[in-house]
């Protein structure tokens, strides 16, 4: 999130008390963890568009009554956030819950068993248990496609598959269709993915989902491993290129 | 087993679950040795009494609450137990036995009992042995156990590893509220 032109100036502010210089225009998740403050995301990733969709990063600054989602808010001059007050973590602990209670996430049934952000998170978050009920909705696998499965079970809207199809693939073969409760990825005009014809079938999808709702076919409990590292590498190579 | 007034109570307790929990507590090997020389055990799928006791210390509880015998069960462990602890994924989340909560019961007796099914050779047939007497009536969700009553410990993993079961118990024995999230997570 560098800035075109070239007037970079910068910037000092403080984060959970500690005095930081950073250049303006970076955002307040990139100078915190740079400077090793660590901010909980899940539909942030580096290399795509922000999306400020999960609100796990939100952030207080001190004289705003409200929060900021720090994926989303640049620095300021003389800014004083906090990133782990009570309140936030007790924000990030119910938005967890939610989403545990909103879809099916049978981890023990898993292919992302071991290797899931989600579940992930539940541990980082000391979530061990969910204090909402949990919805159970009737939900759809899409097994049509030869080589990936999407399990709506398992999805929680991050939309870094639709992101990823968009602005790295550029096929924009997902999207997502429906709102609140009711909102899921699909392909093309909500058909089998197996049957959509803007599929590359490149699979960056699968590597960016956090969960196990995007898999490769034939995987059986907890064999799904994601490799999302090609990612920031794709995206620093086109920026030399243009 | 010798009962002194002075050593806590013990029980454990399988509701809708695959038994995988007590299995994982079976793996405590010769720490069961040394459990037995802390508690005395009241009631368990182990010993013999199959009466829930009036009073004890810890109960940990496999499994979901599918039918209303669950219920029933739960109601009664936590009236007579002062810490509940909820061992395990399907106790905690619902789990594996709360994937039939996607679907009518109507629809789930259908398909186990008449679609699935051989004998006897017509449907008609079929539908009339459906088991709806004798047997526990299936609840229309199965839940988890803090959805029915209060919970004091939550100890998730499909099993929790029988590190994470001792941990939790000694920790408690030891008058401590164990944090089990340091040792097992959903799905472990």
């Amino acid at each position: 999130m560098r800035p075109a032109t070239s007037t970079v100036e910068s910037l000092t502010l403080q984060i959970d008390g500690k005095d930081i210089s950073c250049r303006s225009g970076e955002t307040i998740l990139q100078v915190a963890r740079d400077n090793n403050i660590d901010i909980p995301t899940l539909c942030f990733l580096e290399g795509l568009t922000v999306w400020g969709g999960c609100r796990l990063c939100m952030v207080e600054i001190a004289g705003s009554p409200k929060l900021h989602a720090a994926c989303a808010t640049t620095c300021a001059e003389g800014m004083v956030v906090s990133t782990a007050s009570p309140r936030l973590k007790e924000y990030r602990k119910m938005i967890v819950e939610m989403l545990f209670a909103e879809r099916n996430h049978v981890c023990a049934v898993c292919v992302s068993n071991g290797h899931c952000e989600l579940q992930n998170m539940a541990v980082k978050l000391e979530i061990d248990h969910v204090r909402f009920p949990y919805r159970f909705p009737h939900l759809e696998v899409d097994n049509s496609h030869d080589a990936m499965r999407l399990d709506q079970n398992r999805c929680i809207l991050c939309v870094r598959c639709v992101r990823v199809c968009g602005e790295i693939e550029g096929a924009h073969t997902k999207d997502v269709k429906g709102r609140g409760v009711l909102a899921a990825i699909i392909h093309d005009l909500d058909q089998p993915w197996g049957e959509s014809e803007t599929c590359t079938a490149c699979g960056k999808c699968v590597n960016v989902c956090p969960t196990g709702a995007l898999t490769h076919r034939g995987t059986a409990v907890g064999e799904m491993t994601k490799k999302a590292q090609f990612l920031p590498y794709l995206t620093l190579m086109r920026e030399a290129k243009s | 087993m010798t009962s002194s007034t002075t050593r806590p109570t013990v029980a454990t307790v399988w509701l809708d679950g695959c038994s995988g929990c007590h299995m994982s507590l079976m793996d405590l090997d010769e720490r069961l040795i040394t459990l037995a020389g802390l508690v005395d055990i009241l009631h368990s799928p182990v010993v013999d009494p199959k009466e829930f006791p009036q009073s004890v210390d810890l109960t940990l509880v496999e499994g979901a609450v599918s039918s209303e015998e669950d219920l029933h069960k739960a109601r009664t462990i936590r009236a007579h137990s002062k810490y509940v602890i909820a061992m395990g994924d399907c106790a905690v989340t619902g789990n594996v036995p709360a994937m039939r909560n996607y679907w009518d019961r109507s629809e789930l007796f259908d398909r186990a009992y008449v679609e699935n099914a051989q004998e006897p050779a017509s449907p008609e047939e079929r539908k009339a042995l459906l088991p709806l007497v004798v047997v526990p009536p299936l609840r229309p969700h199965a839940t988890p156990l803090h959805e029915v009553i209060k919970v004091d410990v939550f100890l998730p993993g499909c099993p929790p590893p029988a590190d994470a079961i001792w941990f939790v118990l000694t920790e408690l024995l030891a008058g401590r509220v164990p944090n089990a999230m340091s040792v097992s997570r959903f799905g472990k």
